[in-house]
């Protein structure tokens, strides 16, 4: 069955038509044209597809697209501002905390998310907040040491 | 991995979403959070006609602690909201720390604890602290007015619950901790997380001075079910509480497991294992136990 769905999606009132077995990673990327959101495991393991619903991280494989119906979506896509990257973005590219870049788009939303409620994370924390983001290149570390990076220039207001 | 063709029905309240369940039998599944019901019909496990979503019915987020009775969970409450919330992990520390251990903040953003148990995996992380403290599930019914179940029967088999057709868990109640009651969960598995517990072991405990005065012992993962390790609880009760003790206790609580060997564990290890995360889940809730009446806290 198809149906009509209302939802904020990167800031903008969204209308779409939408049949009810298609997940939200997959409408994104076909229907919605947005392919940042990558498809990885699609059983909601390893983090790529991961967006925001209602300012909380989710894996967009394990939702359905209706569900986001009078809801709020952010993609990576809508993460930079009028052109200004974030600062977990910034510090992506500076700290090289990315080599394959396959994982990035779902670890920067866990980050994002992460920082948002918490602006000073212990290193513990910003493992916990990315344990359920998998980066085949095991470049961990330096995905760690850019989120810490962001984190203080968020804090520092810069 | 597409999913197979489904109807999918947003329902406007939990009497209506147990009607349709009723109705529909095994054509249809009821989703909260989604979490594991998607993985099961993208491996066409289960390939029901209807979805019946119930995300949208207001009101059933509930996540309040009643002074003098205890924790309520609204069937819709979030995993991560159970984790993250200041007043379960003050009062409730081993509920919270249960929630946080299953699979990845994305997944806790989006499933339900109420979720976690209604799949009832032997492994899931939050069955075995519900069964210790003593947890009631109540339910709604298409056909009457509804139940309450306590934790420890709920669970009757491997994916299976004492849940009737048509009936649906609308809430978790967990009564709180008196004065000289701990409890705590203590999970064994080879990641920190998106990872099923190889095995998982809960304790709960009431001391009156040294004394055992009562507890209960229950394993994830060991058998088809969670269960109670009575055998281990028996040798415990009334007797001063000893390391001595606690290893004959745990000893117990290992032979009275039926784990299989798996991907995860060989069901010797499992057994082993059960033998030493009762003796620190067991400790924990001697070490996060509420102070005693009468009692001076150092």
């Amino acid at each position: 069955m198809k149906r009509v769905i209302q939802f904020k999606l990167n800031g903008v009132d969204t209308e779409a038509y939408v049949e009810d077995n298609v997940t939200m990673v997959n409408f994104l990327r076909q229907q919605m044209h947005l392919p940042g959101t990558k498809r990885g495991c699609g059983e909601g393991e390893c983090g790529a597809c991961t967006i925001m619903l209602d300012g909380e991280p989710v894996t967009s494989c394990m939702m359905l697209a209706v569900e986001a119906n009078n809801h709020d979506i952010v993609t990576i896509e809508g993460i930079a501002k009028d052109g200004v990257l974030h600062p977990v973005q910034k510090e992506f590219i500076d700290k090289w905390a990315l080599q394959c870049g396959f994982c990035t788009p779902g670890m920067i939303m866990s980050a994002v998310a992460l920082l948002g409620r918490n602006p000073n994370p212990t290193e513990y924390e910003i493992r916990d907040a990315i344990a359920g983001n998998l980066c085949r290149c095991t470049g961990y570390a330096k995905i760690v040491e850019a989120i810490g990076a962001a984190a203080e220039v968020i804090r520092k207001g810069v | 991995m597409s999913l197979p063709r489904f109807e999918y029905i947003s329902a406007k309240s939990l009497e209506e979403a147990a009607g349709l369940k009723a109705k529909r039998g095994d054509a249809s599944v009821v989703m909260a959070g989604g979490t594991d019901i998607i993985p099961l019909m993208k491996d066409r496990v289960i390939m029901p006609d209807y979805v019946i979503d119930l995300k949208e019915i207001p009101g059933l987020q509930r996540l309040e602690c009643v002074p003098g009775e205890g924790l309520y969970i609204g069937c819709l409450t979030k995993l991560r909201a159970v984790e993250t919330s200041e007043m379960v992990r003050k009062e409730f520390p081993a509920v919270a720390h249960a929630a946080h251990c299953v699979a990845s903040t994305q997944i806790r953003c989006k499933g339900t604890m109420v979720g976690n148990i209604c799949n009832a995996s032997p492994s899931c992380d939050t069955g075995p602290i519900e069964i210790v403290m003593n947890a009631v599930y109540k339910t709604v019914s298409a056909s009457d007015p509804g139940r309450e179940i306590p934790a420890v029967e709920f669970f009757t088999g491997v994916k299976k619950t004492a849940l009737k057709p048509g009936e649906l868990v609308r809430e978790i109640y967990i009564p709180q901790l008196g004065p000289g009651e701990g409890a705590a969960y203590s999970k064994h598995a080879v990641r920190k997380a998106m990872d099923l517990a190889i095995i998982g072991v809960a304790s709960w405990v009431k001391m009156d001075d040294d004394k055992i005065a009562d507890c209960r012992i229950a394993v994830g993962g060991a058998a088809v079910t969670p269960i109670r390790a009575h055998s281990a609880e028996g040798i415990l009760k009334g007797r001063q509480f000893t390391d001595e003790l606690l290893e004959r206790a745990a000893v117990a609580a290992a032979e009275c497991c039926h784990p299989i060997s798996d991907v995860r564990a060989s069901a010797e290890y499992r057994a082993d294992m059960v033998r030493v995360f009762t003796k620190r889940s067991f400790k924990k809730a001697l070490q996060d136990m509420k102070p005693q009446e009468g009692r001076r806290t150092e």
